[in-house]
């Protein structure tokens, strides 16, 4: 029997926005891509997501993870810049700083404490976080409503269109010939002398590596390539108004304008991971806390809300791997697409392409930390 | 574009953009604005592009205007009221108004 | 004025929609003893069909024509039942457990349904022309909602184009009017007949063969009619010229119309399964013969349950509303669904006629190049075509590539092209690709109005933590 060829160097399964940077990243390092997705049905968090480049309030429990979204913001600016000269597509990245907004006395001292614990942790790296109390808070952003008690902020926080962003990869990855194969659900994969095989709905497709970029079916995938991907999808709604002038310059973690003019409201965490489902009391919660946060939104008409399923690790920190059983098969996996799009398509895809993760990065990433029995 | 076959129902008086505006009890501020002549009743927020009422049964959101101070009011689904403030809604809408 | 407090929290039967199923199902539904809401957004009732029954100034019953002033009756026999009719009230949710969310005044509320009737009805097919987005031109219903509501007669240079009955029935109303047409514009395919001719039989024993006959007469003699395959709406910052065939014709107005398709936005977002119908070329609920949906205790009548006309629209609403009475009050007196059924069947014998005879050609349905398809958010065919090609095989990735459907109209206006202009452009059927993903609100509601809704401790939870 002829020896098994590879249509691919890599496939990447997942075409949201892990997938698509993963795939751009990898075209780059001149690697042969195909990118395979589940297409419109999909559960998609990149097209239920809050679209921002967030720094405060990542890492507490694993330092390394602030240090890598530091990087992923600051490499942001530079990412955006290409993905304009390849596309056109302004992406519309912006780092203004950013807020997170407190309603009451404990819940300010509650984020007093945890970036004081960020802070304090080994390794940790400057986030440049400070807690502001109302006056200084409302000489940056003038509407606050009476209830406002104050907010922590960082210059590192920013923000993006991510469904702007989400089409400025797919179009970037045409332009560089990734094969993108939507509705190819994939089903099995298999390792053939140095080949993987992937079963899919719509056939088979072979690649020399994969990478599994499937946000949270990597739980079902990655086991076929002795990987492991344990995560707890939780859901989230947001509540979105029409159109407005601008009038916010800056993203708020539960709050934020986009460059078309519409306000996203959201944050809400919910077991339930039915995409389907809506909570309506949840959507008037989401309501309430924005109105009293800018009471000249009263007026203002929601368009539009959703619910999506988060993409979540079992310790929410991504997870970035490499198979010891499968050689050439990674895992790709986070909550936060978004921000760290740029250290996917300009740090970890060079890595695939060359064959082999760089403990010195992605080390802390990997899913072995699952193995390690808690002290005491 | 649009005459009234009879003078119907009584006369009220809206202010559009500032100006006093013939209307009959029975109109809808959007049916108002074409028997008035009213080219157009918004520019769109995407284009700034001319837009007037298109269905006159609320799915479309073409007849968008402001009314008695607040925005984004399909003007097909109000009925007028005399003294009743309407000002054609210009691109996107202020926040807080 | 009625506000959103002065109604109960619960009740047996909400009805959305006052059209004649809504008007046909909350009437019996109400005799029979259920407590009954129908709530409508518009000033009145009557629906599209009998816009403003009860409150028309237009006094000249020959005008609108004795098939318009049938819905006097049904207006009256729903206020005469008990049933509580509120207009003027937005329902913009509506969930599986039955929960209602209802505005009226900018006060917001959530009702509890036993059971609910979601009789929304039809909206007009979009009729995606270059230019259709000018001032100056509209649809042809709401030139008839002018006309009906407030005695409104076209003036000016105006022309129609399209097909369908209500194209010709607003020309027959607007000439009768005393109104001018330069034209009617036909867009219907000649071909069209050779699928139509095999259900001429059972349309000529149905009750719209003779009434359609003397309506096309009637406009043909005092109208040119002329038979058109391209169509443009030419203008800088307002309608001035239609183009066709070669020439320009200078207008005002243009009155634009080539059939009616489910509203669908309300069932959907309440969960409700809905199927592709090829004959009818849109999204339909999926019923069973009561009308009811895949949602328990959700029913679909009118013309959302499919088109059949007003009429056909009022005997579903009855067969929806009699299955309600039967599951909640089953000791309650209901009509024969024997005899309801015969009359169902008898309205709706003339239709795979008309839907044949009028179905819209590919090239009005799928438009090409610059042609706005999302009329709110500016989005082009060329757009939706590059973005297809990139692989796009759905309107929800579509959605989030291009924000077609993102704007205040939820789709309505564009949801159908979109799948369509996919489904060609990626040699997919529209049954794969499918319809926007849809969610309450269905209608705006402010901000205000959302907040004011109760918060039960678990939904606090998730927000607060």
């Amino acid at each position: 029997m002829p020896a098994m060829r590879e249509d691919y160097d890599v496939a990447v399964v997942g075409g949201g926005l892990v997938g698509a940077a993963t795939a751009w990243g990898l075209a780059r390092a001149g690697c042969r891509v195909a990118l395979l997705d589940e297409g419109d049905r999909a559960v998609r968090a990149s097209r239920g997501n809050f679209a921002l480049v967030w720094v405060q309030s990542k890492g507490l429990g694993l330092a390394p993870y602030s240090a890598w979204t530091v990087r992923s913001s600051d490499a942001w600016a530079g990412f955006a810049a290409l993905l304009r000269d390849e596309t056109g597509l302004d992406v519309c990245f912006q780092r203004p700083g950013g807020f997170h907004i407190c309603l009451s006395d404990r819940e300010l001292e509650a984020r007093a404490t945890a970036l004081k614990r960020l802070h304090n942790q080994p390794g940790a790296v400057d986030i440049r976080a400070e807690i502001l109390d109302r006056t200084q808070l409302a000489k940056m952003l003038p509407d606050i409503g009476p209830d406002v008690v104050g907010a922590s902020y960082s210059p590192l926080d920013g923000h993006v269109n991510s469904l702007r962003l989400f089409r400025a990869l797919h179009t970037a990855i045409a332009l560089r010939g990734v094969r993108y194969l939507p509705s190819h659900r994939v089903d099995a994969i298999a390792r053939d002398g140095g080949v993987f095989r992937l079963a899919t709905s719509h056939g088979e497709v072979r690649a020399g590596r994969v990478a599994l970029a499937a946000g949270n079916a990597n739980m079902r995938l990655a086991p076929m390539v002795g990987l492991e991907a344990p995560m707890r999808p939780e859901r989230g709604q947001i509540v979105v108004t029409e159109r407005l002038r601008p009038f916010l310059h800056h993203p708020i973690s539960t709050l934020r304008q986009t460059d078309e003019g519409t306000v996203m409201m959201g944050d809400s965490h919910e077991d339930s991971i039915d995409p389907a489902g809506l909570t309506l009391g949840v959507s008037a919660k989401i309501a309430e806390r924005a109105l009293r946060v800018f009471p000249l939104l009263a007026d203002a008409n929601v368009v539009r809300t959703w619910s999506a399923i988060r993409v979540m690790t079992r310790d929410g920190f991504p997870i970035y791997d490499e198979s010891t059983t499968h050689r050439g098969a990674f895992v790709v996996c986070c909550h936060s697409g978004v921000t760290l799009a740029a250290n996917h398509a300009l740090t970890l895809a060079p890595m695939i392409a060359r064959g082999a993760l760089d403990p010195s990065v992605v080390e802390p990433f990997s899913a072995r930390r699952f193995h390690v029995q808690a002290p005491g | 574009m649009f005459r009234r076959l009879a003078d119907s129902g009584s006369e009220v008086v809206l202010v559009v953009d500032g100006r006093p505006v013939a209307a009959r009890t029975g109109d809808t501020v959007a049916a108002a604005l074409l028997a008035a002549g009213f080219d157009h009743c918004r520019t769109t927020p995407a284009s700034g592009a001319p837009r007037a009422p298109y269905c006159l049964m609320g799915v479309c959101f073409e007849c968008l205007v402001t009314i008695d101070g607040i925005g984004s009011r399909q003007g097909c689904l109000v009925p007028v009221r005399d003294g009743m403030v309407v000002e054609t809604q210009i691109g996107r809408r202020e926040a807080g108004r | 004025m009625t506000q959103a407090s002065d109604f109960e929290s619960h009740y047996d039967l909400v009805v959305v929609g006052g059209g004649p199923a809504g008007l046909a199902a909350a009437a019996l539904a109400a005799r029979a003893g259920l407590s009954t809401v129908l709530f409508d957004e518009n000033p009145g009732v009557g629906g599209q069909i009998y816009r403003a029954i009860g409150s028309t100034p237009v006094a000249d019953r020959s005008i609108l024509g004795e098939d318009y002033w049938a819905g006097a009756d049904l207006a009256a026999e729903a206020r005469a039942s008990g049933a509580r009719i509120m207009t003027g009230a937005t329902v913009w949710s509506l969930d599986s457990a039955r929960l209602v969310g209802v505005s009226v005044g900018g006060q917001a509320r959530i009702i509890q349904a036993g059971r609910v009737i979601v009789a929304t009805g039809s909206l007009e097919r979009p009729f995606p022309i270059a230019g259709w987005t000018l001032p100056g031109v509209m649809s042809a219903g709401g030139a008839q909602t002018l006309l009906k509501a407030q005695g409104m007669v076209p003036a000016g240079r105006t022309v129609m184009a399209g097909g369908g009955p209500l194209l010709w029935l607003l020309a027959a109303q607007i000439l009768r009017a005393g109104g001018r047409i330069e034209a009617i514009l036909d867009t219907m395919p000649r071909r069209n007949w050779l699928h139509a001719l095999p259900h001429l039989p059972d349309f000529l024993l149905s009750p719209y063969a003779a009434k359609g006959l003397t309506l096309l007469r009637e406009v043909r003699a005092k109208v040119p009619v002329i038979r058109v395959d391209g169509l443009e709406a030419a203008g800088d910052d307002r309608l001035r010229e239609v183009a066709f065939n070669g020439r320009r014709l200078p207008a005002d107005l243009l009155l634009l119309h080539h059939g009616v398709v489910p509203n669908v936005n309300l069932a959907m977002a309440a969960g409700v399964a809905h199927e592709w119908n090829a004959r009818q070329l849109c999204f339909q609920p999926v019923l069973d013969e009561d009308f009811g949906s895949s949602v328990p205790g959700i029913a679909v009548a009118g013309d959302g349950a499919g088109i059949a006309g007003g009429t056909a629209a009022a005997e579903r609403g009855r067969i929806a509303a009699c299955a309600a009475i039967r599951a909640l009050r089953p000791e309650a007196f209901v009509p024969d669904l024997q005899t309801i059924r015969q009359r169902l069947q008898r309205e709706e014998m003339g239709r795979p006629f008309l839907d044949w005879l009028n179905r819209p050609a590919d090239s009005f349905r799928q438009p090409e190049g610059e042609t706005i398809v999302c009329r709110c958010e500016e989005v082009t065919a060329a757009q939706i075509c590059a973005a297809a090609d990139l692989g796009c095989e759905g309107p929800n990735q579509m959605k989030a590539f291009l924000r077609c459907g993102m704007g205040p109209c939820q789709g309505r206006l564009c949801g159908l092209t979109v799948t369509e202009l996919i489904a060609a452009r990626r040699g997919l059927t529209p049954a794969e690709v499918g319809y926007y993903r849809l969610r309450p609100p269905v209608k705006p509601v402010t901000v205000r109005e959302l907040a004011s809704l109760p918060v039960a401790e678990a939904e606090r939870r998730a927000v607060e933590g």
